[in-house]
C-alpha cells in the first residue's frame, strides 16, 4: 500500500467557508440605522442582533448639572467591587465595559458601552438586579430622564436603556461570535496542557 | 399577612378535583355582563373558604382578558395602567412566547385568539357528574342573563384517574413553589418560601419592593395574572420516537427520562441517574432535594437541555426566585392506551401559569428557557417537550466518553390556544360588577 510523503512544510490552511460559527475568519457587519435587519419582537421591543462582536449596547445620556464627579467616583466604586469579588459582574457575561464622559458642545454626556454574550432583551431583569446591587444604577441617577421610581418600576428602567441606546452601524470581530466563556475555556485548556507537560518532565 | 378572604383560591390551594371545565366567555352587553359577574362573585372560592381539606364538591374561579375589563366598562385611565403585555394579549405576543409555525394563533381553536374573548369561568369538580351538574346550572344562568355568550368550552378529566399524570405518562405535581405567608413548610431542597408579591399584587416580591400595580388599588390588590395554554400532546409521535431511540423497554424509559429530567415515575435523574426509583418519585420530602451546579454540573445525569432543567434551572441561573410560577390545570382528551396507534383525537394539557408579572415570569420562561436555541450555550436546542419544534433542533445527552446528540427532534406538542387573564381579588370582582370603575377617574401610574 503506497503511502504519501509528508509535506516539507505545513500546508497552507484551506479556505474554510465563512459561517457564523467560523472563528478563524474575521468578520465585519454593517448594521441598518434601526439597529436590526428585521423586526424580531423581544419582550421589551425589537431585538438587536448578534454581530461578529457579539451583543452589546452603547447607552448615552446627558449628565445632570454638577454630577460629573459623582459619576467619576463610581468608576472607583466598581473597581473596588470587582476587587472584592472578581465575579460580581459575571451574570452580565461581559467581554468589556467602557465608561466615557464627553462633551462635544451640547453639555456633558455619559456613555456606558458594554460588549457581552447574551441578548440583552433576554436577561435584562437580571442585569437590572445586578446594576442595583453593585451601584451601577446609582450612576444612571445622575442622568437626565432616569425614571424617579426606578427602584420599583423595572419596565421604566428598561425603557430608559432602550431609548438611550445608540445602535452601532458597524461591528467587527477578529474572532467573530466567540463567547467569553469559550475564550476562557481555550485558555484553561492551554493551561491544562502546559500543566500536563510540566508533569511529564 | 396575606388577605386570604380576598384572594381567589386558585393559586393558593390545590383542590381534589378529578374533572374540570373551562368556559371562555364574550360579553355582548355591558349591563348583562356586570349582572353575570355579580351573580358569580359569591360562588368564587377564596383562599380562606377553600382549604386543602375543602369539603366542597366544586370550586369556581373567574378571570378576565384586558378586552374583557374594557367590555365591563372599566374606564380608559384604569385600563391604561395595566402592563403592555397584558394589554396586548398572548396572541399578539406570539413571537415572544414562541407560538409560531403550527402553534401560531391563526391556528388556535375555541376563539382564543379573538378580541371577543373577555373572560373565563374555571370550574374544578370532584367528578364528572358534579361537573355536568354545574355546567347545566351555568347554562341556565347564561340563558337567564342574556348578553354573555360562550365562545367555547373545554372539558377536562384526569388522564390517569386518581394519579397526577399527563398523557405521555410523566408524573405531574412533583414540585411547586411554597408561598410565604401560607404557613406551608417547603420540602427539603426547595429553599425558603417565595415572597407573596411574586404571585399576588400588593405584597413585597423578591426584590423587596411591591410590584407595579394597575390602578386603582381596589382593582388590582390581591390579583394575579394567568397565562393560559392549551397544549396538545402527540402521544403516538412520542411513543414512536422512544421506540426508534431505544431497543429495549429500559432504553426507551431512559430516553423518556432524559427528555424530561425525571423518570416517568417522577424520580429525578440527578438522584436516580441509572435506574428508576418509583418510591422516590412519590416522596415529596425527597424528590425535590437536589441541585445542578453542585451535583450534576455537566448534565451527565440530567441533560442541560431537558425540560425540568430549563423550567427550573435551580442553582445554575441568576435570580431563580424571581422567575417562579404557579401552575394549575389538568389533562383533556381521552387517554391513548399503550400499544394503540395514534387515533388523531386531540389530547393534552390545558394549564394556567400564575404570576405577578407576565413579562418577567411567564414570557421569560417561554422566550429564554423554553425556546432560546442557545440556552446555556447549547447552540441548537429547544425544550424537547414543550419548545417550538419543527424538526430542525437537537437534544444533547451528555455521557462519557462521547455525548449523544439526537438531531431533528420532532414536535411532541402543539399549542392550540392561549390567553392572558387577570385574576382579580374578591373586592375587585365586586368593584367590576357594580360598575364603580366606569365612572371613577384614576391617576395613571407614573
Amino acid at each position: 500500500m503506497a503511502t504519501r510523503p509528508l509535506p516539507k512544510e505545513s500546508p497552507t490552511p484551506q479556505a474554510v467557508p465563512t459561517t457564523k460559527e467560523d472563528w478563524t475568519q474575521p468578520r465585519a457587519l454593517a448594521i441598518p440605522k434601526e439597529g436590526y435587519f428585521k423586526v424580531e419582537q423581544g419582550r421589551y421591543g425589537p431585538v438587536y442582533p448578534q454581530t461578529p462582536a457579539n451583543y452589546g449596547f452603547s447607552v448615552i445620556g446627558k449628565v445632570k448639572p454638577g454630577r460629573e464627579q459623582a459619576i467619576r467616583d463610581y468608576g472607583k466604586t466598581i473597581e473596588e467591587a470587582v476587587k472584592a469579588d472578581p465575579f460580581v459582574l459575571g451574570p452580565l457575561k461581559l467581554h468589556y465595559l467602557r465608561w466615557v464622559l464627553f462633551d462635544v458642545g451640547s453639555g456633558l454626556h455619559f456613555m456606558y458601552q458594554g460588549i457581552f454574550d447574551t441578548d440583552f432583551d433576554k436577561y435584562v431583569e437580571d442585569a437590572v438586579v445586578l446594576f442595583n446591587q453593585t451601584g451601577v444604577t446609582s450612576v444612571f441617577t445622575n442622568l437626565e430622564g432616569w425614571p424617579e421610581d426606578w427602584r420599583t418600576n423595572v419596565p421604566a428602567v428598561i425603557n430608559f436603556f432602550r431609548e438611550h441606546q445608540c445602535p452601532s452601524f458597524l461591528e467587527y470581530g477578529e474572532y467573530p461570535y466567540v463567547s467569553a466563556d469559550e475564550v476562557k475555556k481555550a485558555l484553561k485548556l492551554k493551561q491544562s496542557f502546559s500543566d500536563m507537560l510540566d508533569q511529564m518532565q | 399577612m396575606l388577605e386570604f378572604e380576598d384572594i381567589q383560591h386558585f393559586l393558593l390551594t390545590r383542590t381534589p378535583a378529578q374533572a374540570a371545565r373551562y368556559e371562555f366567555l364574550s360579553f355582548r352587553k355591558r349591563e348583562a355582563s356586570r349582572a353575570w359577574l355579580a351573580g358569580m362573585v359569591d360562588k368564587v372560592g377564596t383562599g380562606k373558604s377553600v382549604g386543602d381539606a375543602s369539603p366542597d364538591s366544586r370550586w369556581i374561579t373567574v378571570a378576565f382578558t384586558w378586552n374583557g375589563l374594557r367590555a365591563l366598562g372599566l374606564n380608559e385611565d384604569s385600563l391604561g395602567t395595566f402592563p403592555a403585555e397584558f394589554r396586548q394579549g398572548m396572541a399578539a405576543r406570539a413571537q415572544v412566547v414562541g407560538t409560531t409555525g403550527d402553534n401560531h394563533p391563526e391556528k388556535w381553536v375555541g376563539g382564543l385568539a379573538s378580541p371577543d374573548l373577555h373572560a373565563i369561568a374555571i370550574l374544578f369538580a370532584r367528578d364528572v357528574a358534579e361537573r355536568e351538574r354545574c355546567q347545566k346550572e351555568h347554562d341556565h344562568y347564561l340563558a337567564e342573563i342574556s348578553g354573555v355568550e360562550r365562545l367555547s368550552a373545554l372539558d377536562l378529566e384526569a388522564a390517569y384517574p386518581g394519579e397526577p399524570r399527563e398523557h405521555f405518562g410523566y408524573r405531574d405535581r412533583v414540585s411547586h413553589p411554597v408561598i410565604e405567608g401560607t404557613g406551608e413548610e417547603p420540602p427539603p431542597g426547595a429553599g425558603p418560601p417565595i415572597k407573596a408579591g411574586e404571585f399576588f399584587l400588593g405584597y413585597a416580591d423578591e426584590s423587596g419592593q411591591p410590584p407595579m400595580m394597575p390602578q386603582p388599588e381596589t382593582l388590582s390588590r390581591n390579583g394575579s395574572y394567568l397565562a393560559y395554554v392549551r397544549m396538545e400532546e402527540h402521544v403516538g409521535a412520542f411513543r414512536e420516537f422512544l421506540r426508534q431511540q431505544g431497543h429495549t423497554r429500559d432504553e426507551q424509559e431512559l430516553i423518556a427520562a432524559k427528555l424530561m429530567g425525571r423518570w416517568r415515575s417522577g424520580a429525578p435523574l440527578v438522584l436516580a441517574p441509572k435506574k428508576d426509583d418509583p418510591a422516590l418519585g412519590v416522596d415529596l420530602q425527597r424528590t425535590d432535594n437536589f441541585n445542578y451546579a453542585g451535583m450534576d454540573p455537566y448534565g451527565y445525569s440530567c441533560p442541560v437541555g431537558s425540560h425540568i432543567r430549563r423550567m427550573n434551572p435551580r442553582d445554575t441561573v441568576e435570580n431563580m426566585r424571581m422567575r417562579k410560577m404557579i401552575r394549575r390545570g389538568g389533562t383533556y382528551g381521552p387517554r391513548l392506551p399503550e400499544g394503540v396507534p395514534e387515533d388523531g383525537v386531540e389530547r393534552g394539557i390545558a394549564a394556567f401559569i400564575g404570576c405577578a408579572s407576565l413579562v418577567r415570569q411567564f414570557e421569560f420562561a417561554m422566550n429564554v428557557w423554553v425556546n432560546d436555541p442557545n440556552f446555556k450555550n447549547l447552540g441548537n436546542e429547544r425544550d424537547p417537550l414543550v419548545g417550538t419544534q419543527d424538526g430542525s433542533y437537537d437534544i444533547t445527552i451528555p455521557r462519557r466518553p462521547i455525548k449523544k446528540v439526537i438531531k431533528g427532534l420532532p414536535a411532541f406538542t402543539t399549542i392550540r390556544g392561549g390567553a392572558y387573564f387577570f385574576l382579580p381579588g374578591i373586592k375587585a370582582l365586586r368593584y367590576l360588577a357594580d360598575g364603580s370603575g366606569a365612572i371613577r377617574r384614576v391617576m395613571k401610574a407614573s
